[in-house]
């Protein structure tokens, strides 16, 4: 297989991430945040199956079904069932308007590929390109924290800025395998021990959004 | 076993005592047992060191000690040379004499628990920080001495005041340590190597130098009580119980000096001449402002610790005479200054000790520390008043005692200073040489105040009447103190002898054999020039004494005479109208103290026919405290303050914190690159 479709399918999928993540943004209805994140999840599968192959790398092959066994299948599963436990599947959440959001986005994924590919002149094209694709992923999961209220939707950007250090991992050919699965499981954990807080909030406060929390925390010192 | 592995097993055995005493210092048995085993462990090593210091061979040729502990690829270098074998003797000399105190002024102590288990970590830290021979431990073994030492100022942790003393200590123990960091890590340079050796033969550029000379002033200053960073060491010292107060102005500012002269001769190389210029004026300034603080004070222990300061001045200004001497090659006197500064060093150790131990036995018996409720204790306790007053004598640098001969010695090398080739230099050390005479006609000054009050007179309040004279061990300890005092006074030759190697490593120069000199005398440069001979003034003075006696006993008229019994201008018999401490210093306060101190007396008459008392008040103010550290203290609440709302902003605030400073971040990093 010649080196220009190779380069190609890669770039396409991290690109095809980096999208998604554009798609995650403008999403104001819980359900639908939650399959656009498995989207997320099955084209990281793809892309870190692509690199999997193409680095003759079999371990990658475990990475990539462990982001397609949690992250596209477990964790959007468990979170559906969450939001319908919660009965909060009808919120609509709108802290910063989708245009603005957009265009910051936008910032973030030109800033991200000026200095990544300023800093990486010396690597591998393919790695420069992933890394720079996989840094916009974690500035646009970032985003998705920042700009949503909602403890959930604040669990999803977090899941996505994970998927953009995944993709960067395997983008520069050497993480251990271990070192991946740990992640994986601290993701996994994190998942669970968040899911826990999320139901403790509500029995306290009737909501998850995370206001309640502020309120909760009483009285500024002076 | 070599004798650096000796005193490291002894100093093993101090932290090994520690942990007894964690275990049990509640039970009634633990005080003797502890200070016993810190006796025996300080007195180990200071055997070990007087035989290392007084064997020819022992002239730093011995190779480091390198342990596997501490950073992975350096490990712990500990080396004992010259100068480290001198000031462990400092050290364990002291540390022995506390124990012995302590032995008995700590069954007075009424919490053991959080006080023994300080005590000989304490000196196995100090211990530490003369042996070690790279930056990391030393380092280290400082912030490990710096800490068991603020435990022991917090020993009586429910008084306010000592609170707040332990936290100004250590706050500014915090801060030298930094500037030590940041000089060590100059020294090392590029290369990293933390190793002393290493750092000793590479050169440093004279930026470097400058800079690391700076953090060494700061660094080691702000524990030995340079001014201006003295500002913790008045209320640090006296805060915690007696025999630890000792230790901290008798040795622990001796160990700042170690670090001092360690780094500035040993590591850094050949000084520049101006360096010793800002050592000389520090040294200079800080002589007489402590001094005068010490004679404001009406706290005993207060007052002995503003003396530390002021001797820790005229240590500094012999060393900043060495360093200017060593500049110009001139390294007989350089060895002469250095010599003056390490036996002032000695004596330091041993009189202010000795005067510290004399203020813990009068807390002890009447559980005072300000003189003004004190008076008369000679007649209460006459061997402990003695014992003071050899102390007082010794500090105010009068013969035949030990501090007469250091501040000779330093005077001798200032005397020196023509022959320095630098005009700056030629007009600074004559004007320091003023300031360091004022200093010690004011310490004079001041002991006679702190004796004359504390001890002469009648007593002031029914405490003082009543007082009883302390332990055997304590006064032991003292006489031990005092004995030395004496010896080192009249036999300084040897001492001078003894100093002769590290002279030799640190500026190429030596003394000249003292102990070949006739008569014991000590002979500076040149028999021809000058020399002092304290046997023979020993002899003067007690023969002329006793010759005086004699004349009035016999000599005198025995005739018949009536007349109104002598009052000793002393015509109202109650207590109050004695000399106070205040009014004692009054006249050199009306000198010194409208400038220094912003004195204000005010005198309050009632008006005729009120029945009112006058009042007298006194407003003293701290100048450096109010210029200099409470502007600092007030910019770090200001900052704190506003820092203060960060506790409390909202989660998604927090992300988008993280977030934008990232973004930042990014930025910087695309527009730079």
């Amino acid at each position: 297989m010649s080196g220009g479709i190779t380069f190609d399918i890669a770039h396409l999928l991290a690109g095809g991430l980096v999208l998604v993540s554009f798609m995650m943004l403008y999403q104001d209805r819980l359900y639908s945040l939650l399959n656009m994140f498995a989207l997320h999840s099955l084209v990281l599968t793809l892309s870190v199956a692509w690199q999997a192959y193409v680095q003759h790398a079999p371990h990658l092959y475990v990475t990539a079904a462990i982001a397609l066994g949690f992250k596209a299948i477990i964790i959007p599963v468990a979170l559906h069932r969450m939001i319908r436990r919660l009965g909060i599947h009808r919120e609509i959440e709108t802290v910063v308007g989708i245009g603005p959001t957009m265009f910051v986005g936008m910032g973030l994924v030109a800033l991200s590929m000026v200095v990544m590919l300023r800093v990486t002149q010396a690597a591998d094209p393919l790695a420069r390109e992933d890394l720079a694709f996989a840094l916009a992923v974690l500035l646009l999961g970032l985003l998705v924290m920042v700009t949503r209220r909602n403890a959930v939707s604040q669990i999803v950007g977090f899941m996505s800025l994970e998927n953009g250090l995944v993709l960067a991992a395997t983008g520069a050919k050497g993480m251990p395998l271990v070192v991946e699965i740990s992640v994986a499981f601290s993701i996994l954990i994190a998942f669970i021990v968040i899911g826990v807080f999320l139901f403790r909030i509500r029995e306290r406060f009737d909501t998850v959004d995370v206001r309640a929390l502020d309120d909760f925390k009483g009285k500024r010192r002076r | 076993m070599t004798p650096v592995a000796l005193v490291l097993w002894c100093i093993a055995a101090l932290v090994a005592i520690s942990v007894l005493a964690v275990t049990i210092s509640r039970s009634p048995g633990a005080t003797p047992i502890i200070y016993g085993a810190s006796l025996s462990a300080s007195a180990a090593v200071f055997v070990v060191v007087l035989l290392q210091l007084v064997t020819p061979a022992a002239s730093g040729l011995l190779p480091a000690l390198v342990l596997p502990v501490g950073l992975p690829w350096l490990g712990a270098h500990f080396r004992l040379d010259a100068l480290a074998a001198f000031f462990l003797v400092v050290i364990n000399l002291g540390g022995a004499a506390a124990s012995l105190y302590g032995l008995g002024y700590g069954r007075h102590e009424t919490a053991p628990q959080r006080l023994l288990p300080f005590f000989p970590v304490f000196l196995a830290g100090m211990n530490l920080v003369v042996l070690a021979a790279d930056a990391f431990t030393f380092l280290l073994s400082w912030e490990f001495m710096s800490l068991a030492s603020w435990g022991l100022v917090m020993t009586h942790h429910r008084e306010r005041d000592n609170r707040k003393a332990a936290y100004i200590y250590l706050v500014m123990a915090s801060f030298g340590t930094f500037a030590l960091l940041l000089a060590f890590g100059l020294l090392a340079g590029t290369s990293g190597s933390y190793d002393f050796a290493t750092m000793r033969t590479a050169g440093h550029a004279p930026a470097v130098s400058a800079l690391v000379l700076i953090l060494m002033l700061i660094g080691a200053g702000s524990k030995a009580g340079l001014v201006p960073l003295h500002v913790w060491l008045p209320l640090a010292h006296p805060a915690a119980p007696s025999h630890v107060s000792a230790l901290m102005s008798g040795v622990m500012t001796k160990v700042a000096v170690y670090g001092f002269i360690r780094v500035v001769f040993d590591l850094l190389g050949e000084p520049a001449w101006w360096s010793g210029m800002i050592v000389l004026l520090l040294g200079g300034v800080t002589a007489v402002v402590g001094i005068l603080h010490a004679l404001m004070e009406q706290d005993l222990k207060r007052l002995l610790a503003y003396s530390t300061i002021e001797n820790i001045g005229v240590i500094f200004v012999s060393l900043g005479l060495a360093l200017a001497f060593e500049a110009n090659a001139m390294n007989l006197a350089a060895a002469l200054a250095l010599a003056a500064a390490l036996f002032h060093v000695l004596n330091h150790s041993f009189f202010k000790s000795l005067l510290f131990f004399g203020a813990g036995a009068v807390l002890t018996a009447t559980g005072e520390r300000d003189m003004d409720k004190l008076g008369g204790l000679i007649h209460r306790m006459p061997l402990t008043s003695f014992a003071f007053l050899v102390g007082s004598v010794a500090i105010s640098a009068l013969p035949p005692f030990n501090g007469f001969v250091s501040e000779w010695l330093a005077f001798q090398a200032i005397l020196q200073s023509p022959d320095l080739p630098q005009w700056g230099l030629k007009i600074m050390v004559p004007a320091v040489g003023g300031l360091l005479a004022l200093s010690a006609a004011l310490a004079a000054a001041c002991f006679v105040k702190a004796f004359g009050v504390t001890f002469l007179g009648r007593p002031r309040t029914l405490a003082a009447q009543l007082a009883k004279e302390v332990d055997r061990f304590s006064l032991s300890a003292m006489f031990v103190l005092a004995a030395l005092c004496l010896l080192a006074g009249i036999l300084p030759g040897i001492a001078i002898d003894a100093l002769a190697p590290v002279t030799l490593t640190l500026v190429g120069g030596r003394m000249p054999v003292q102990t070949s000199a006739p008569w014991l005398s000590i002979v500076p440069i040149a028999e021809g020039r000058s020399s002092y001979n304290g046997l023979l003034v020993l002899l003067f003075t007690a023969f002329a004494a006793s010759l005086a006696a004699y004349m009035v006993h016999r000599l005198a008229s025995r005739a018949l005479r009536r007349a109104p019994a002598w009052d000793c201008g002393f015509p109202d018999l109650s207590p109050q109208t004695q000399y106070t401490s205040a009014s004692f210093a009054q006249p050199i306060r009306r000198v010194f103290g409208t400038l220094l101190f912003q004195a204000k007396e005010t005198v309050e008459m009632p008006a005729p026919g009120d029945p009112k008392p006058a009042r007298f008040t006194l407003e003293l103010r701290d100048l450096i405290w109010g210029g200099l550290y409470e502007p600092i203290a007030g910019a770090v609440w200001f900052a704190a303050e506003r820092l203060n709302h960060l506790q409390f902003l909202t989660i998604r605030r927090y992300l988008s914190l993280v977030f934008l400073a990232l973004v930042f971040l990014l930025l910087v990093l695309a527009i730079w690159s």
